[in-house]
């Protein structure tokens, strides 16, 4: 605190002291460089893309905004397939990352005892060497004449999945399923942990005590560990659906050209077409979409206190 | 039937280990051909057993240069986005000011959007303003996307804080700066490290936001994916399998001393 | 600093107050600590006795008024350069510096190079010799409050500030560690400002207690005084429990008579809130221990020119050294009694009709302008 905040007149009563200025600014000094970078490195460019969406032109003449709002219809209209294979393969990606990844949560978490720490450390490690090499070994596992698309083949399991649609000529590789695996396994992680840390914060004693008021396992788990790793099962869905939704690397690697996802549309579009009004559109679609969905999502499931 | 009870029993256990099995089996392949001599351009099938490519890691052009380059950014990605998002985290955490619900929700929406939006959105923005793609264009928007990251871990720490540690340094005769640096940061230490540890893994294996705003330059995920068309070499799996021994070593190095300080310290 | 300054080191607040926006934490309040001394500020939550401790301490800025030290205007300094040190409530030790680190900690940041020895002398006055290189998660409750007394006291403190220092601490260790206190107290002879809602706890410990109410001061004396001579309903209900009668002053004189419940209660008139007046309203208070009780069979044998009181008794619990009965009677809703077990009368069981009685001089009158049931709550604090 500064002299002038305290006058040489006599310290009545009277006198009310304020923070002083300096000290109220803290936490906007604190503030700016971060935000700031935010602004600038975040908001305003989703404001030259929406600019970019509803401009025409070309690249050797120029862009310039028309209001040109039927690039939106058009693109829709001419990628829509991508669209809704995008939400398709991540909805279902979404969904396996919970069924496989709840179990393997609920056994860090109530059954491992001393071996905890071990598997917790299996879960994180994959992510030490580069998500494309392990996409890659993907296409190693699943190549044709492989153990896995052989004991598949002959347990019938591919006519069921070639009946669906999943799976053609026998094969696995560059179909949706293949998609679907990869995506799936590149983001269990983003479902386990958080399924893990609200878990993990459950009291093992309630278990007993539901027991003790006469429910079975399968009640117990229904009534009490479900509804309270609640939290978890959101913020798991968000992470793994919401970068899956925009994801072009699973489909370019190990589907092909009939399982394209919209983010590689936007891909070729930006990169190779540069058609770049309607790669702004698509892009604008997709976070639109997106966004929607979330916030239908977490208002369905009460809780908004994610962030 | 005593098996069919016991595997109803452990039906729980089973199922997440055959999960663990399908989360580790990749890697599993990536280090076994690591080991592979493959014919053709292409390491998907099994040929011999060869050591030639852990003779010789750095024996593809370029391979060794995007790997460096992608450890820079991912070193100068971490400190921006440390140091940023930990002020920021303070601030959210310790303060009162206005706008507050706005900065929570810019600081939430990079999570919350798919990343291929913010590269296109990011690329629009670069080449609105000229700007000449590269290193710093892809330094820029890893902090941008790191930031959010770390905010988040050390706002954790932070908020689990009790503020009377602060108050009793204060009361202990030491001024602002001495309380920050012998409490506050110590304390905070665990989420900060936490966040930077994230920053740095998430840097250094992004591949869709820095493909958009590379330019010509090639990062190390650029390097395997190109490859993925070009023909994918040997060294890249002895690049991934090396990166995972070390870090686990690393990893269980750590919990090792963690063990042994423990139980000194309980004599 | 480093030096105990000994002559007038009073701690003066002078209309000190705290507002949050438009909540008012604590009234302007005038207020003298005097050196050496052991001065408890009493009163529930949010009663605004931590802020005016913190406000001392520094750590909270005073909205009005100031506090001085030994005659210095201390008011504008900020906590690290006033002699004045704190025990926090939950202690606030560094969880990641070991025992004689947090201990260490004030002297290292005033530059002193040599602590070995002082530390070492701090650890043996509480006792903790053996723990010196403990972390604080790894000590128990009673072993952390010492030290946290022991980190505050090895920087000889004009004052120091006691913030509900045995509030997280069981019945027995709580009553070792008051008793620890005052030893240390008396030994060092450093004045101690120290905040709590037990009142037990605050006359056992101090020699002037201030009872805050609403982030006012309502009365401020020895235990012994204030617990006899209670001027207000709050105090009389917030240490020990009283029993407080409606009635309306028939006459005065060096007794005032009081009509109540359909008898009459004297009182001195020393003991009246002046200037009591024929045909106004008072509340007469009488301790639950001052009454006796006596089965309305034998109401021949209580002496003449005691307060009597009929009743029935409701409710008798036996809680070893005394028994507590619950007494209806028409001049008043359930009156306490406290009678001790030396000759138990098995006629005073629930039901039982009975007279109380007790020696007008035990008898104090309050101003009927205020609740009756004011801090009553605080009756918790008793068991």
């Amino acid at each position: 605190m500064s002299v002038t905040d305290a006058p040489p007149a006599p310290p009545v009563k009277a006198v009310i002291r304020k923070p002083s200025t300096r000290r109220r600014l803290v936490p906007y000094w604190l503030l700016l460089p971060g935000i700031l970078w935010l602004l600038v490195f975040f908001a305003l460019p989703m404001v030259y893309q929406a600019s970019t969406s509803v401009q025409t032109g070309s690249l050797e003449k120029g862009f310039e905004v028309t209001w040109h709002f039927r690039t939106y219809w058009d693109a829709l209209a001419d990628y829509y397939p991508q669209f809704v294979r995008s939400l398709l393969y991540a909805g279902t990606a979404t969904l396996l990352c919970l069924l496989l990844g709840y179990p393997l949560a609920y056994l860090i978490a109530f059954k491992a005892g001393r071996w905890r720490n071990l598997v917790l450390v299996l879960v994180v490690a994959p992510f030490f060497t580069s998500f494309l090499i392990r996409t890659l070994a993907w296409k190693t596992i699943l190549a044709d004449g492989g153990a896995v698309v052989d004991v598949l083949h002959t347990l019938h399991v591919l006519d069921v999945t070639a009946w669906l649609g999943w799976t053609e000529n026998n094969r696995v590789l560059a179909t949706p399923m293949a998609v679907v695996c990869g995506l799936t396994y590149n983001f269990l992680p983003f479902m386990i942990l958080p399924l893990y840390t609200s878990l993990e914060r459950i009291d093992g004693r309630l278990h007993e005590a539901a027991g003790d008021l006469y429910a079975t396992p399968a009640t117990t788990f229904r009534k009490v560990t479900l509804p309270l790793s609640m939290p978890g099962v959101v913020s798991g869905t968000l992470l793994t659906f919401i970068p899956a939704s925009g994801d072009y690397v699973n489909a370019e690697l190990l589907g092909s050209t009939d399982t394209k996802m919209v983010g590689s549309v936007i891909q070729s579009q930006f990169l190779r077409v540069l058609d770049y009004p309607t790669a702004a559109a698509l892009s604008f679609i997709l976070m639109a979409v997106v966004l929607l969905l979330v916030t239908v999502y977490i208002r369905r499931s009460g809780t908004e206190d994610l962030v | 039937m005593p098996v069919l009870r016991l595997l109803r029993r452990n039906l729980v256990v089973i199922a997440g280990l055959l999960t663990l099995a399908y989360m580790i089996l990749p890697n599993v392949v990536v280090m076994v051909f690591s080991f592979n001599r493959p014919e053709g351009r292409f390491n998907y099938a099994w040929q011999e057993f060869s050591l030639d490519a852990w003779k010789d890691p750095c024996g593809v052009a370029d391979l060794c240069g995007s790997l460096s380059l992608s450890l820079r950014i991912a070193v100068w990605a971490t400190v921006g986005a440390t140091v940023l998002g930990t002020m920021t985290a303070f601030a959210l955490v310790r303060y009162r000011f206005r706008a507050r619900g706005a900065i929570n929700s810019l600081i939430f929406l990079p999570m919350a959007m798919p990343e291929v939006v913010m590269a296109a959105s990011l690329l629009t923005l670069f080449l609105n303003m000229g700007a000449e793609l590269g290193f710093w264009t892809v330094l820029i928007a890893h902090i941008m996307f790191c930031l959010s990251f770390v905010v988040t871990a050390v706002k954790a720490r932070v908020m689990s804080m009790d503020p009377r540690l602060e108050e009793a340094a204060r009361d202990l005769y030491a001024g602002p700066v001495q309380t920050f640096v012998r409490v506050t940061l110590p304390i905070a230490a665990p989420g900060i490290a936490a966040g930077a540890l994230l920053a740095f893994a998430l840097s250094f294996d992004d591949f869709i936001i820095t493909n958009f705003n590379a330019g010509s330059t090639v990062t190390f995920p650029m390097f395997v994916w190109g490859s993925a068309q070009r023909g994918t070499p040997v060294q890249i799996n002895v690049i991934g399998t090396a990166m995972f021994v070390i870090a686990v070593a690393v990893v269980l190095a750590g919990q090792f001393i963690a063990n042994r300080r423990k139980s000194n310290a309980g004599k | 600093m480093t030096q105990q300054q000994t002559a007038g080191g009073d701690v003066r607040l002078t209309g000190i107050s705290k507002t949050y926006g438009s909540f008012t934490a604590v009234h302007p309040l005038d207020l003298t600590v005097p050196q050496g001394s052991f001065f408890a500020l009493l009163g529930a939550s949010g009663c605004g006795k931590t802020t005016t401790l913190r406000m001392i301490a520094g750590l909270e800025e005073a909205t009005t008024g100031t506090v001085s030290l030994g005659g210095r205007d201390i008011t504008d300094l900020p906590p690290y350069k006033r002699p004045v040190n704190t025990v926090f409530q939950s202690y606030a030790l560094f969880p990641h510096l070991d025992v004689s680190e947090n201990i260490a900690f004030g002297l290292r940041r005033r530059g002193i190079k040599s602590v070995k020895k002082q530390v070492g002398e701090m650890l043996d006055l509480v006792q903790l010799g053996d723990f010196a290189r403990r972390k604080p998660h790894r000590l128990s409750g009673g072993q952390q409050q010492r030290v946290a007394v022991a980190r505050a006291l090895i920087n000889h403190p004009q004052v120091l500030l006691l913030d509900e220092p045995l509030g997280a601490l069981d019945l027995k260790l709580r009553r070792q560690m008051q008793l620890e206190l005052k030893r240390i107290q008396t030994e060092v002879g450093i004045t101690f400002v120290h905040v709590t809602h037990d009142q037990e706890e605050a006359m056992t410990m101090a020699d002037t207690v201030a009872v805050m109410n609403g982030g006012r001061v309502e009365q401020l004396g020895a235990p012994a005084d204030l617990y006899e001579n209670p001027r207000t309903t709050f105090v009389a209900n917030f240490l020990g429990t009283s029993n407080l009668i409606e009635g309306e002053i028939v006459s005065t004189g060096t007794d005032v008579v009081v009509s109540a419940g359909g008898g009459e209660l004297r009182l001195p008139v020393g003991r009246c809130p002046s200037p009591a007046r024929s045909g106004e309203k008072l509340l007469v208070g009488v301790r639950p221990e001052k009454i006796s009780l006596t089965h309305t069979d034998d109401a021949d044998a209580i002496p003449d020119g005691r307060n009597r009181v009929t009743g029935r008794i409701t409710d008798s619990s036996f809680i070893g050294v005394s028994t507590q009965y619950v007494v209806e009677s028409p001049a008043g809703a359930s009156l306490q009694v406290y009678e001790q077990n030396i000759e138990r009368d098995s006629r005073l069981a629930a039901g039982a009709d009975v007279v109380l009685h007790w020696n007008p001089e035990h008898t104090f009158g309050l101003d009927a302008a205020q609740s009756i049931n004011a801090g009553a709550d605080g009756l918790e604090d008793v068991a």
